[in-house]
């Protein structure tokens, strides 16, 4: 084995990295604090590979041209930051509808309206509970380094390829600002059979793709068809667990929290306290089985968001009924230290 | 016996849905009898729009993909980009292309997408149910413009054939009709114009359709063709506002 | 082993280049290191900083309220982050730039360092980042002078690798100024 290439880069040019290691030959995108590496790295480097690169006219169009080179079976990403993720919603809806596959990154910032550009994890409902119209749902990966902005956004075109679904990178300011060294990989793409995608009836029958059924019973057909696929994608549940072997308390965050809040975790374990790490990385599907096994151990958990609560409302459904849930959670405009979360930890054990 | 009419390879044998005297039909069979003309079947793929089209992939026999309200020309982007190789379209309405989707439209004109835009303007939204959409015409009723459509209030007709001719990029801009034999075969010759352009590698063709909606309009056939020639000409002077030449290739 | 420090000053002083550098050298040592640069809004005004985190361990936060330790290249940024040094931590001070220090730094080891002089010294005085540089790491032994060295084909662009000498003089001056005690 050759000794793996280690580079310093950026969480946003990590994300850009890893899409062009998945095979991603596909960007349309449009600018936004604080996601513009990805479009800038992308813009220069996906012409090495006969790529295309596309600044749209607004992130509307974005997602829909991703919507239409996904059609043809291409892989293809956009990736935008809060206001624009909003502005996505429309086209991400018609691509669960259509299934097709596409990757769609979000590093937020804060809002609502225009908000500011600090990090937040304002957006978790609109990740998790479909954000545009529908009974749909989006996997929504939550990466918490430099490493795993990389790692996760590889396997997230490989996801959106099995499932024909839109994938969703949940990240933020903070993972996209800071730099780390990070392993780069010797990927080699995921191979699917595209057997749905658009690329003219050669040889066979024409076929569409579309999400508008008027026949009666086809809608309904059609959405079942779909809940069967996302209960099938609770196979893809991936989460972390630090140092909850003897945890009486299990703190549940994702995402730069996360990543935060273990080193609260260290201080508090070299006071005696014996608390743990519970942290999904799959957002949806939520790991929430994982949870419900673990209150049948532990009885006391902790959501620390970036926030006024939104993943502490999962937290709740799964844990056992009789499980205590505190909160913590810090509305965008400062990041937490870890000194200020091992004071809330301090706050709430027992 | 020597066969002097048929259904174009590129439509299905199915009944339209459209209502008695609707252009949209007989602006299908153009389309598709110019693909066939040029042998695009197994390489054409399109993006449909929102509207009285949208069942477009019933009567087409062509790859289509279906696109959200007013995005088919980024939508068709996609496509192109993917697939260079295949000839790529989209069959937008008023309400699609000069509502919601103008700045899509403007935008891939300008980018000189490589694609064909075939826009039916009828001067009201059909499938929701005659609102007033942005081609509608001063005076016009409309079940949103009940007093007749007022400039004071909801501005002017937009000429869209006009406004894409400005862009750098766009190859071919032009409008055409379909209310009698004599516009219908110079509409032909018109739209043949604009799949060469693409086929050609010229960049963005856009071809304007006078249609009529008789059932929202509440008239007859005769008197909806009557109107296109008396009322919507007029406004909307068919033609071609743009043409790059042959040998001009982006 | 933890390390953290705030890197402040004017934009083109090379502040976020004083960074990077460090970053590069901490993962030439083969330890875990985080670089958050300021973005965004903040970026416009003039002034730039970033944060580096330095540990032989996982890091938890990129972002640090009170730094281990400050390098102040203007007047502006000893205002804002001089006070938030941890007691017991070191505060840098571009003294080529900034006369005297208001305030009560009883609780920190102050350390004025005439940046513009020693890169003067060194052959080129607009290297004034390279001498601080070299001055923090000889006093706080972050990370050593050979790391810096090998992280400079890293953290350079080629077309500049020519500069490499002047630049690893600069920081020998810095670290001199230091362990001759000048100060």
């Amino acid at each position: 084995m050759s000794k793996p290439k280690v580079e310093l880069v950026n969480g946003n040019e990590a994300i850009a990295r890893g899409a062009m290691a998945a095979g991603c030959k596909f960007y349309f995108g449009y600018p936004i604090t604080p996601q513009n590496e990805i479009p800038e790295y992308l813009s220069k480097h996906l012409p090495d590979i006969d790529g295309t690169f596309i600044q749209a006219e607004s992130e509307i169009a974005s997602i829909n041209m991703l919507l239409g080179a996904g059609a043809t079976g291409a892989r293809a990403m956009t990736s935008s930051s809060s206001p624009g993720i909003s502005l996505k919603q429309e086209g991400i809806s018609y691509m669960a509808g259509s299934e097709i596959p596409g990757v769609i990154v979000n590093m937020s910032r804060s809002g609502p309206g225009l908000g500011g550009i600090s990090p937040s994890q304002g957006d978790y409902f609109q990740a998790t509970r479909g954000g545009g119209h529908g009974d749909y749902r989006t996997i929504v990966l939550a990466p918490f380094s430099v490493q795993e902005n990389y790692d996760l956004t590889i396997k997230a075109f490989d996801l959106a390829d099995q499932y024909r679904n839109p994938v969703m990178i949940l990240g933020d300011a903070l993972l996209g600002q800071m730099k780390e060294p990070i392993i780069l990989r010797d990927n080699k793409p995921g191979k699917f059979d595209k057997p749905w995608a658009l690329t003219g009836a050669k040889n066979r029958k024409p076929q569409f793709l579309k999400s508008l059924y008027l026949n009666e019973g086809d809608l309904t057909q059609h959405n079942w068809k779909l809940f069967q696929k996302y209960q099938q994608m609770k196979a893809e549940i991936q989460y972390e667990t630090y140092r909850i072997e003897d945890a009486d308390m299990v703190v549940v965050s994702f995402g730069s929290v996360a990543r935060i809040i273990k080193s609260s975790i260290n201080m508090a374990r070299d006071k005696g306290m014996k608390v743990g790490l519970f942290r999904p990385v799959t957002l949806y599907p939520y790991p929430e089985e994982i949870l419900r096994r673990l209150s049948q151990k532990v009885h006391h958990f902790f959501a620390v968001e970036l926030n006024t609560g939104q993943m502490v409302e999962d937290v709740k459904l799964s844990v056992d009924k009789g499980s205590r849930v505190d909160f913590y959670g810090r509305p965008p405009g400062s990041i937490p230290t870890p000194n200020e979360l091992f004071d809330e930890i301090q706050k709430v054990y027992r | 016996m020597k066969q002097v009419f048929k259904r174009p390879n590129s439509l299905r044998d199915v009944p339209f849905h459209f209502c008695p005297g609707c252009h949209h039909g007989i602006i299908h069979r153009l389309v598709a009898e110019c693909i066939d003309a040029y042998d695009l079947r197994e390489k054409t793929v399109c993006a449909a729009s929102v509207g009285c089209s949208v069942f477009m992939y019933d009567y087409f026999d062509i790859d289509v993909c279906e696109s959200p309200h007013g995005r088919a020309a980024a939508v068709a982007t996609g496509i192109k980009r993917a697939l260079p190789e295949c000839f790529v379209f989209t069959y937008q309405g008023d309400g699609d292309l000069a509502a919601l989707g103008i700045a899509e439209g403007v935008h891939a004109a300008n980018r000189g997408e490589n694609i064909t835009i075939i826009f039916v303007n009828n001067t009201v939204y059909g499938m929701t149910g005659g609102q007033m959409a942005p081609t509608t015409m001063l005076g016009q009723a409309t079940t949103t413009s009940p007093f007749g459509r007022d400039f004071r209030r909801e501005g002017y007709p937009i000429r869209m054939a006009e406004l894409l001719s400005m862009t750098e990029g766009t190859a071919f801009s032009a409008r055409v009709a379909v209310n009698t034999p004599k516009n219908l075969m110079q509409a032909k010759k018109v739209l043949k114009k604009a799949f060469e352009v693409q086929l050609r590698n010229q960049g963005f063709s856009f071809v304007e359709f006078l249609s009529s909606c008789p059932t929202n309009w509440k008239m007859s056939a005769e008197q909806a063709n009557q109107r296109v020639h008396d009322e919507m000409i007029p406004y909307f002077p068919l033609g071609v506002f743009k043409e790059k030449s042959e040998t001009d290739i982006l | 082993m933890y390390f953290d420090v705030i890197i402040a000053g004017f934009g083109g002083q090379g502040v976020l280049l004083l960074g990077n550098l460090l970053t590069y050298a901490a993962m030439v040592e083969g330890r875990h290191v985080t670089y958050m640069p300021v973005y965004g809004v903040e970026m416009r005004g003039g002034t730039a900083n970033c944060t580096v985190v330095i540990s032989d361990q996982e890091i938890g936060s990129p972002v640090i309220h009170h730094p281990v330790t400050a390098v102040v290249m203007n007047k502006p940024s000893l205002v804002r982050f001089g006070a938030m040094v941890q007691p017991g931590g070191w505060l840098f001070v571009n003294s080529s730039l900034i006369d005297a220090a208001e305030g009560d730094y009883s609780k920190i080891k102050m350390i004025m360092v005439p940046t513009i002089e020693l890169a003067a010294k060194a052959g080129d005085p607009r290297l004034a980042n390279m001498a601080m540089l070299g001055a923090m790491i000889e006093e706080t032994k972050a990370i050593t002078q050979e790391a810096v060295v090998k992280a400079f084909k890293q953290a350079l662009d080629k077309r500049y690798h020519k500069m490499i000498p002047i630049n690893t003089a600069a920081i020998e001056e810095g670290a001199r100024f230091i362990r001759e005690g000048k100060r």
